[in-house]
C-alpha cells in the first residue's frame, strides 16, 4: 500500500462507518474490496491489519452500531472475509473476537438485518473469501455454519442461493484436500469431519420427499463433479448412486431436468467417463427414461464428448432424431418411407403425444432443431447422421408450416394444424437445413427441397425473418447446383433454377419492406461471392433485371439497404466492370455507378452506407481493380479527401485500412520487401526508391491523413495511424539514420516539425493545423515528411495510446479520494446548517 | 326465434331474423359473380369480341349461337349481365319491418327488395355506408346503362337447355331468378327509405326490441349489430376487421354476453395475409413500371383503394416511381376521394387527429395536389389528353365485365410488359380473365381482404363467449380446394350451427323471461314478507296491461260496491269481479310437532311412515292419511268433511300465510 493511501485509509474507514453518511456508491465499495483483495493476495502476512489498525477499528465500530445499514454491514462482512483469507490474519481477527461476532450465530445471522438479501449475500461471500485454510473451516463447521449455508441454498434471492451452493462445493473440496485422511474406498469411508457433515446433509436431502431439497443437492453435486476431478468424488458418488438412479425410474420427485445436468457434468469428468463402473449404464437409462425435452440437452452434450462410448453416442443421436422420425412417419403414407430410425430409445408414444399437443409441439421441435444445429456445427461428428432422411424430415416440417402438405395420418393432420404459420419453427428448421447443406453431398431429394425453398421465397406470407433464413438456406443449396445438375450435363435445368431464383429476387428487391430488400441484397452478395466463377450463374444474373434494380437501391431511403446495395454493387463489379473478358469488349457496367459510390462516400448522411463504400473500395484496391477506374494514386487521394473529416470513426478507420493496402502495394510494386511488415533490405531503401514512394504518398496526401489521425478523438483510429507510421518509418528511416534526424533541428523544416511533435504530444493536431504562419508543416514535401517520421516520438505516442483511457482514475488513491469527496460534501452541508 | 337464410354467399349475406314480434332483415348483399358468365361490355366496339364464334351443341344444333359465344374454350352469354338476387320466395318480404345494413358492399340488392316486394319498413345504416353505397350503385348502373345492348338472352335459361350447356353455365343456380341491373330512380327510391344511425345509437323497434350498430373496423361506417330485448341478445357480426386500416377499430366489448352470435363476412382468402399481399402488390407494380409496362388495377371505387393509395404514397418515392402517373377512373372517383376525407368521425384514431391539425386524413389528397394521382369520370375527355405511359390505372369493375377496365384489358392485353393486378377478392381472377384469352399481359393475384381470418375469429369467440354461434356452412368445413387445412374453419364449443341458402333455422334459444313494470300505486300496496333471510315475497293481484310490447301491472279495480241506486253501471266498472283471494302459504311442517299436536287434539293412534319425498301420517282409526311432502300436503279421508277441515286447520297452524 502506498504511503498516500495509508494516510487516506483511516479517514475513509471513519467515513464508511459513520451512520450519518448516506452510504457510499456500490461501485466504489466493490472497487475498494477489489483493492483489498489484491493487497491481501500480494502479502498474506498479518502486516496489513497491523499497519492499518483502522481496518479492525472500522469492523468494531460497525459491529457496535445499533442499526447498521445493510450495505455497510454487507461490505464489512466481505471485507472481514478477505482479510481472514490468510491464516495469520484470521488468527489476529479471532483474537479480537471479530470473526465470531460477524459470522457466528449471535452476529447478523440472528438480527433483523438478516432479512436483507445483501447482508446474507455479504455473509456467504465473506465466508467464501476466508475459506482457504483449516482454521476457517473448523471455525465454521464447529459454529453450526454448515446448516446455515445449506438453508441458504433455498434462499429467495437467487444470488444468495447459488453463492451458497458454490460455497458448499468449495468447502467440501477444501476439507478433502486440506485434512489428511487415509485413502478412501467405498467400503471404508473415513471422511474428514467437515466433509462428513456436508456429505451427510447431501444424503439427507436426497432422501427427503421435497423436490426443492433434492434439486438443491443435485445442483450441488453437478457443480462439484464439474469442478473437482479427484478420485474421492467417485467414492462419494458410489454412496448416493442408488438414490439418484431411483429418481429416474420412480419419478415421485420431479427433478429430471437437474438430473440431466448432473449426468452431463459427470460425463465430462475424467473420474466417471473413464470408469468401468455403472455410470454409462445410468446415462443410457436416463436417455431412455427422460422425456425428449429433458433428454435433449444431455444427448447433445454427450455427442460433443470425445470419450463417450459409441453405443451411448448412437443412443444420444437417436434421442435427437426421434421427433424428426415421428414427423417423417406422420407425414408419409405407411411404408412409403422407413422413417429415420430403426428403433427408438424411449416410447415413441411420448414423442407423438408431445408433438400432437398445441402447447408442447413447437417448443419441442424448436429445442430439438437447435440441438441438431449445434450438433451439425461440430467440426468432427463422432456418429453417422442419416443426412438424407434428416433433410426429408426438415423439408416435411417446412411443408407443414406453410400448409403445402396434406398428410394422410391423423397425427400428421394434427401436427400440420399446429405448425401452420409457426415462424419460430420455420426459422429453426431453415437454420438446420442451412447447416445440413454445408455437410451434405448431392442427394436426389434436394430437388424437392429446392421447390419448398422457392415456395417460401415466392410466398407473400413469408415473414421477413423467415425469408432471411430462407435466403441463407437457398444460397447454401445453390452452391450444390453444380453437383446437382451440371455433372449430368443438365445445363438447361440449371438455367431454369437460376431464372426462378432471379425472378423472385427481382420481386423481393422491390418489396416495400426494407428488411426484405436488405436481406435480398445480402443474398445476392453471397451468391456473387461464391458463384461468380460459374458461367451459367454470370449469364443468368446479367440477363436478369437484378443488376439494374440493385443500382436503383443505392438511392434507397433506408440506410441499411443503401449499405447492402453498395456491397452488392461492389461485388457485382467483379463480374461486370472488372471482369477481364468484359474489358476486351469495353465496359458495359455503368461508369456512373463508381462515381455514384464516390459521391455517397462524401455525401451520404448515414454512416452505414459510407462504411460499406470504404470497405468495397478497399476490397477493389486489394484485388488490384482500381487501376482500371483511374490512377490509383488519384483514387486514394480522392478517398482521403472525402473521409478525413468524416464524423463516423469507423469510416476513418476503414480509410486507414485502404491507405495501408495502398502503401503496401506501392512499396511492393518497386521490389522487395513484399509487404509492409517484412524486414527492410538495403536494396529498396536506396534514396531513389525512397523518393519515388515518398513522393507518391505525399501526393496522395497520405501523411497529412496519418498525422491528423494520430490525434483523432477516437482511439482506435489514432492507434492504427500510429502503427502505420511506425511501419513507414521502418521502411524509410533505417535505425542508423533515426538518431541523426532526431537531432537535426536546424533544417528549414525544423520549426514546423518541432511544432508537429509538440502538437501530437498534446493530441490536438486535427483542430490546430494552421493555414499559414511560421509553423506550417508541408505534408506534401517528402523531405519534411522523412524528417517528421524520424523526429516524432511515435513509440512513446503508441504507449500512451495503448494505455487504458481511465488509467488515472483507476488508481486506488483516486478511489479513496472519491469516497472522501462524497463524504466531504456531507460535512460541508452540515456546516451550512449553522 | 327463426332465421331465414336468403343468400348462400357468406360474404354477401341476406338473412331475416324473426325476433320476438319483429321481422328484421340483416343485410341484402347482391351476388355479382353471376356476371362472370356473360361477355364483357366494351365501351368501344371490340372487333375481337364481336367476332367470337357462336356456341354449337355437340349434335350440331346452332339455335343458341346468338345467345352463347365461345372464347378459348369458355362459353359466355352474349347479353346484358344479370345478377343473382337473394331468395324471395322463402317468406313474404313485405312483412319485413326493418333492414339493418352492415356495410356498403352488403346493400347492393337493396333496390330489388324495397322496390319489388311491397316492403314498407325502414332501412337503418350509417351515413358513410349510405353515401359510399350510393356511389357503388351509381357506378354499377352507369357502367351498364352506358353500353346499351339490344339483345337479351333468355333461351339458355330454359332448364332443358341449361342441362346441355358446359360448366359453369350448367351448374349456375336459379338462373330463372337472375335479374338485370336496377335503374337510378330505383336506387334513389331505395336510398330514400334509409334512416341514418350512428355507432352505439340505440334504436327502439316497436318497444319490443332494441337494435344498435357497433363499429366493425372493416370499412368506413361499417357496423355489426346488436339486437336485444330485456332478456335476449343476438349479435350480428358481418364483415369485421381487427387490422389497423383506415376505419374506426372494431368494438368487441359490446358483443359480450350474447345468446346467439351470427357470424358472416369473414375473409374470402384466409391463406393470404393482407400485409404480405400489399407488399406483393407494390413489388409487382414497381417491377412492371420499371420495365416500361403499364399496371391495371381492377377495383371498387372505395375501400381497399384508400389503403393502397396510402401505401403507394409511402412507397413510390423510395421505389423511384415519383414520375409515374397514377390514374383513378370512375364516374364516382372524385366523390369517393372527397367523401373519404370528410367522414373524420368514422376514421381510426390516427386519422381523426389529423383533422384537428388541420390536415386531410388520407394522404391521397397530397398525391392529387402534387399531380401524382389524377382522377377522371371516364376515359373520354380530359383523360385522353393527359394519358401518358407507362402508368398505373385504378378502375372498375373488378369482374372485368363492364366499366372502363374492359377498355384497358383490350388495350393492354396484348403486351407482356403490362400487368393486371387483382386486389379485390370477390371474383375468381381466372374466371374474370376467361373472355380475354389468349392474354399476353402478366396477371398477378394479390387479393387484399382485411376481414377476420379464422385465427382472429377463434380469439374473438374466446373473448366475447357467445352461448351459440350461427354461421354459413362454408365456415364449418375446410375450403374445398384445401381439404387438409382443418385450421381454416370455425372451431368453437358448442360447434356452430350452420345454414345454407333457402334454409330456415330455429335459433337455439328459448324465451324465458319478460319484463313487466309495476305501477307505483300498486307497488305501494304490496306487503313483502321475508321468507328467508334476504328474500321477501308478496302476492300481487293486478291487471296486466299490454300495449306496444310493453307490459304494465295496474291496480285491480275495486270490488263492486253494492248498488246504491238503480243507476246504470258505469263503463269503467264493467270489468270482471275479483274473487276474494286465498292467502299463499309457505314454510314446512315439522312432523314430530305435528304428531304431538294431533295427539293433543285427540288422535291417539298416529303412525308416521317415511317416504322418498317426505312422510305419511296415518290416523288408523279415522282411516285417514296425511301425505306431507316438500311442496304439497294432501289429506285423504273418506267423506268426512269436518274431519278434513279440522286436520287442515291443524296443518295451517304450522305454515305462514301472506
Amino acid at each position: 500500500m502506498s504511503r498516500e493511501c495509508a494516510l487516506l485509509l483511516p479517514r475513509v474507514c471513519a467515513a464508511l462507518a459513520d451512520p450519518r453518511q448516506p452510504g457510499s456508491d456500490d461501485t466504489c465499495l466493490e472497487k475498494l474490496l477489489d483493492w483489498f483483495r489484491t493487497l491481501s493476495e500480494f502479502d498474506p502476512s498479518v502486516k496489513l491489519v497491523q499497519d492499518n489498525p483502522c481496518l479492525t477499528e472500522f469492523i468494531t465500530s460497525v459491529l457496535v452500531l445499533p442499526e447498521p445499514s445493510p450495505s455497510t454491514l454487507s461490505f464489512t462482512l466481505r471485507l472481514a472475509g478477505i482479510l481472514a483469507a490468510s491464516e495469520s490474519r484470521f488468527q489476529h481477527l479471532q483474537q479480537e473476537k471479530l470473526l465470531v461476532r460477524l459470522f457466528g450465530g449471535d452476529g447478523p445471522l440472528s438480527s433483523a438485518v438478516w432479512e436483507d438479501a445483501s447482508v446474507r449475500s455479504g455473509w456467504v461471500e465473506g465466508v467464501h473469501s476466508m475459506m482457504h485454510h483449516q482454521p476457517a473451516l473448523h471455525f465454521l463447521c464447529n459454529g453450526g455454519g454448515i446448516d446455515v449455508i445449506f438453508g441458504l441454498q433455498g434462499d429467495p434471492s437467487l444470488f444468495v442461493a447459488s453463492a451458497a451452493g458454490r460455497l458448499l462445493v468449495h468447502m467440501l473440496i477444501l476439507s478433502m484436500e486440506s485434512e489428511p485422511t487415509k485413502p478412501l474406498s467405498e467400503k471404508d469411508c473415513d471422511w474428514p469431519a467437515c466433509a462428513q457433515m456436508i456429505i451427510k446433509c447431501i444424503e439427507d436431502s436426497l432422501q427427503s420427499s421435497s423436490a426443492s431439497h433434492v434439486e438443491q443437492s443435485l445442483k450441488l453435486l453437478t457443480s462439484l463433479f464439474g469442478s473437482c476431478h479427484s478420485t474421492w468424488t467417485e467414492v462419494l458418488w458410489l454412496g448416493i448412486e442408488k438414490e439418484i438412479e431411483s429418481f429416474l425410474t420412480e419419478k415421485t420427485v420431479q427433478v429430471q431436468h437437474a438430473l440431466a445436468n448432473l449426468l452431463l457434468n459427470m460425463a465430462w469428468s475424467p473420474v466417471f467417463c473413464d470408469s468401468e463402473g455403472s455410470f454409462w449404464a445410468l446415462v443410457t437409462s436416463a436417455l431412455e427414461h427422460l422425456t425428449p425435452v429433458q433428454a435433449g440437452p444431455l444427448a447433445v452434450g454427450l455427442l460433443r464428448l470425445y470419450k463417450c462410448p459409441q453405443d451411448v453416442r448412437i443412443q444420444a443421436l437417436t434421442v435427437l432424431l426421434q421427433p424428426m422420425d415421428c414427423i417423417l412417419r406422420a407425414a408419409s403414407q405407411p411404408l412409403e418411407y422407413a422413417g429415420l430410425l430403426d428403433e427408438s430409445v424411449s416410447d415413441p408414444a411420448t414423442v407423438e403425444s408431445l408433438l400432437s399437443s398445441k402447447s408442447s409441439c413447437a417448443g419441442l421441435l424448436c429445442q430439438n432443431l437447435a440441438h441438431l444445429e449445434e450438433l451439425l456445427s461440430l467440426i468432427h461428428l463422432p456418429v453417422d447422421v442419416p443426412y438424407a432422411s434428416l433433410l426429408r424430415s426438415l423439408t416435411t416440417i417446412l411443408q407443414f408450416c406453410n400448409g403445402f402438405l396434406s398428410p394422410t395420418s391423423p397425427l400428421g393432420s394434427t401436427i400440420s394444424r399446429i405448425l401452420i404459420n409457426s415462424s419460430k419453427v420455420q426459422r429453426s428448421a431453415l437454420d438446420v437445413v442451412a447447416a445440413l447443406l454445408e455437410r451434405m453431398s448431392c442427394d436426389t431429394f434436394m430437388e424437392t427441397l429446392f421447390d419448398v425453398l422457392l415456395a417460401y421465397l415466392e410466398s407473400p406470407n413469408t415473414s421477413p425473418t423467415v425469408l432471411k433464413k430462407t435466403f441463407q438456406a437457398t444460397s447454401k443449396w445453390l452452391l450444390h447446383l453444380n453437383d446437382v445438375f451440371c455433372s449430368n450435363g443438365e445445363r438447361q435445368q440449371t438455367e431454369k433454377i437460376l431464372e426462378d431464383v432471379f425472378l423472385v429476387l427481382q420481386k423481393r428487391l422491390c418489396s416495400p419492406c426494407w428488411e426484405v430488400r436488405d436481406s435480398s441484397l445480402e443474398f445476392l452478395t453471397v451468391l456473387i461471392k461464391c458463384l461468380r466463377d460459374q458461367e451459367e450463374f454470370r449469364q443468368s444474373l446479367l440477363s436478369s433485371e437484378v443488376p439494374r434494380l440493385v443500382e436503383n437501391l443505392l438511392e434507397d431511403p433506408e440506410s441499411y439497404v443503401r449499405a447492402s446495395a453498395v456491397t452488392a454493387v461492389g461485388h457485382l463489379a467483379f463480374i461486370t466492370y472488372f471482369a477481364p473478358e468484359l474489358l476486351a469488349v469495353g465496359n458495359q457496367f455503368n461508369k456512373e455507378t463508381v462515381i455514384k459510390l464516390q459521391e455517397m462516400l462524401s455525401t451520404d448522411p448515414e454512416g452505414f452506407p459510407r462504411r460499406a463504400v470504404i470497405s468495397i473500395f478497399t476490397k477493389w484496391l486489394r484485388q488490384g481493380c482500381t487501376g482500371q477506374l483511374e490512377d490509383t494514386e488519384q483514387f486514394v487521394s480522392r478517398v482521403i479527401q472525402a473521409v478525413e473529416h468524416d464524423l463516423d470513426w469507423e469510416v476513418r478507420l476503414g480509410a486507414l485500412e485502404l491507405v495501408e493496402v495502398f502503401c503496401s502495394q506501392t512499396i511492393c510494386q518497386l521490389g522487395v520487401p513484399k509487404c509492409l511488415y517484412a524486414p527492410v533490405s538495403s536494396a529498396v531503401t536506396s534514396p531513389a526508391h525512397q523518393n519515388k514512394s515518398l513522393q507518391v504518398f505525399c501526393r496522395a496526401k497520405v501523411f497529412s491523413f496519418l498525422f491528423r489521425s494520430l490525434c483523432d478523438c477516437d482511439k482506435p483510429v489514432g492507434q492504427r495511424a500510429c502503427d502505420m507510421l511506425l511501419v513507414l518509418r521502418g521502411n524509410f528511416c533505417p535505425s542508423s539514420t533515426l538518431k541523426e534526424s532526431q537531432e537535426a533541428g536546424d533544417s528549414p523544416a525544423g520549426p514546423g516539425i518541432a511544432w508537429l511533435q509538440r502538437t501530437v504530444r498534446q493530441g490536438s493536431l486535427a483542430q490546430n493545423i494552421p493555414s499559414d504562419g511560421g509553423n506550417r508543416v508541408d505534408f506534401e514535401d517528402p523531405e519534411s515528411m522523412l524528417l517528421a517520421l524520424g523526429t516524432v516520438e511515435l513509440e512513446k505516442l503508441r504507449d500512451e495510446l495503448n494505455k487504458c483511457s481511465d488509467h488515472v482514475e483507476k488508481s486506488p488513491q483516486s478511489l479513496l479520494q472519491d469516497i472522501l469527496a462524497t463524504a466531504g460534501t456531507i460535512e460541508d452541508n452540515e456546516a451550512d446548517c449553522y | 326465434f327463426f332465421q331465414y337464410c336468403l343468400s348462400g354467399h357468406p360474404t354477401l349475406p341476406c338473412n331475416v331474423l324473426k325476433f320476438k314480434s319483429t321481422t328484421i332483415m340483416l343485410d341484402c348483399g347482391l351476388d355479382m359473380t353471376s356476371t362472370l358468365n356473360f361477355l364483357p361490355m366494351p365501351l368501344v366496339q371490340s372487333p375481337r369480341l364481336s367476332k367470337l364464334p357462336g356456341w354449337v351443341l355437340k349434335d350440331g344444333s346452332t339455335f343458341l349461337d346468338k345467345e352463347l359465344k365461345e372464347c378459348s374454350g369458355h362459353v359466355l352469354v352474349d347479353s346484358v349481365p344479370e345478377f343473382c338476387l337473394p331468395e324471395t320466395e322463402l317468406l313474404d318480404l313485405s312483412t319485413v319491418d326493418v333492414i339493418l345494413i352492415s356495410n356498403y358492399h352488403c346493400m347492393m340488392a337493396l333496390p330489388y327488395i324495397t322496390e319489388y316486394t311491397g316492403f314498407t319498413g325502414t332501412v337503418y345504416a350509417t351515413e358513410p355506408t349510405v353515401q359510399i353505397g350510393r356511389l357503388l350503385m351509381e357506378e354499377l348502373v352507369n357502367s351498364i346503362e352506358r353500353v346499351p345492348k339490344a339483345q337479351s338472352a333468355s333461351m339458355w335459361k330454359n332448364k332443358e337447355v341449361q342441362r346441355l350447356l358446359p360448366a359453369p353455365l350448367k351448374d349456375a343456380v336459379e338462373v330463372s331468378m337472375w335479374r338485370k341491373c336496377y335503374t337510378m330512380p330505383e336506387v334513389n327510391a331505395a336510398l330514400s327509405k334509409i334512416q341514418l344511425v350512428g355507432y352505439s345509437q340505440k334504436i327502439e323497434l316497436f318497444g319490443a326490441v332494441q337494435v344498435t350498430p357497433l363499429s366493425s373496423g372493416y370499412a368506413l361506417g361499417s357496423s355489426n349489430w346488436i339486437i336485444q330485448s330485456h332478456y335476449e341478445k343476438v349479435s350480428y357480426v358481418s364483415g369485421s376487421s381487427l387490422l389497423t386500416t383506415h376505419p374506426q377499430p372494431m368494438d368487441q366489448a359490446s358483443l359480450k354476453n350474447s345468446d346467439v352470435l351470427i357470424l358472416t363476412g369473414l375473409t374470402q382468402i384466409p391463406t393470404a395475409n393482407p400485409d404480405g399481399m400489399v407488399g406483393e402488390f407494390c413489388s409487382n407494380l414497381a417491377m412492371t413500371v420499371r420495365n416500361g409496362g403499364n399496371v391495371l388495377v381492377p377495383c371498387y371505387p372505395s375501400g381497399v383503394i384508400y389503403d393502397l393509395l396510402e401505401c403507394l404514397y409511402q412507397y413510390i418515392d423510395s421505389a423511384g416511381l415519383s414520375n409515374v402517373p397514377f390514374y383513378f377512373i370512375s364516374p364516382v372517383a372524385n366523390s369517393s376521394l372527397e367523401f373519404s376525407q370528410i367522414f373524420a368521425e368514422w376514421l381510426c384514431h390516427n386519422k381523426q387527429t389529423k383533422v384537428y391539425l388541420p390536415e386531410p386524413p388520407f394522404p391521397h389528397a397530397e398525391l392529387i395536389q402534387t399531380n401524382k394521382l389524377k382522377h377522371y369520370p371516364s376515359i373520354h375527355g380530359d383523360f385522353s389528353n393527359d394519358f401518358k405511359q407507362p402508368c398505373v390505372v385504378f378502375t372498375g369493375h373488378p369482374s372485368l365485365r363492364f366499366g372502363d377496365v374492359v377498355h384497358f384489358m383490350e388495350l393492354w392485353g396484348k403486351s407482356s410488359l403490362n400487368t393486371v393486378i387483382f386486389t379485390e377478392p370477390d371474383f375468381s381472377y381466372l374466371d374474370a380473365l376467361a373472355p380475354y384469352q389468349p392474354l399476353a399481359m402478366k396477371c398477378v393475384y394479390c387479393p387484399i381482404d382485411t376481414r377476420l381470418n379464422f385465427i382472429q375469429v377463434s380469439k374473438l369467440l374466446k373473448e366475447v363467449q357467445p352461448l351459440h354461434v350461427v354461421c354459413p356452412e362454408q365456415y364449418t368445413q375446410p375450403p374445398p380446394t384445401q381439404s387438409h387445412r382443418t385450421d381454416l374453419m370455425i372451431d368453437c364449443q358448442p360447434p356452430p350451427m350452420s345454414y345454407r341458402r333457402a334454409e330456415v333455422l330455429t335459433l337455439p334459444y328459448k324465451r324465458r323471461y319478460e319484463k313487466i313494470e309495476i305501477m307505483p300505486e300498486l307497488a305501494d300496496s304490496l306487503v313483502p314478507l321475508e321468507i328467508k333471510p334476504g328474500i321477501s315475497l308478496a302476492t300481487v293481484s293486478a291487471v296486466l296491461h299490454t300495449k306496444d310490447n310493453k307490459h304494465v301491472l295496474q291496480l285491480p279495480p275495486k270490488p263492486p260496491q253494492p248498488p246504491t241506486s238503480k243507476k246504470r253501471k258505469r263503463v269503467s266498472e264493467d270489468v270482471p269481479e275479483c274473487k276474494s283471494l286465498k292467502p299463499l302459504l309457505s314454510g314446512s311442517i315439522p312432523v314430530d310437532q305435528f304428531v304431538q299436536t294431533l295427539e293433543k287434539h285427540g288422535f291417539s293412534d298416529v303412525k308416521v311412515e317415511d317416504t322418498a319425498k317426505g312422510h305419511i301420517v296415518l290416523l288408523q282409526e279415522a282411516e285417514t292419511l296425511i301425505q306431507i311432502e316438500e311442496d304439497s300436503t294432501h289429506i285423504i279421508c273418506d267423506n268426512d268433511e269436518p274431519l278434513r277441515v279440522k286436520l287442515r286447520d291443524l296443518v295451517l297452524k304450522f305454515l305462514q300465510k301472506f
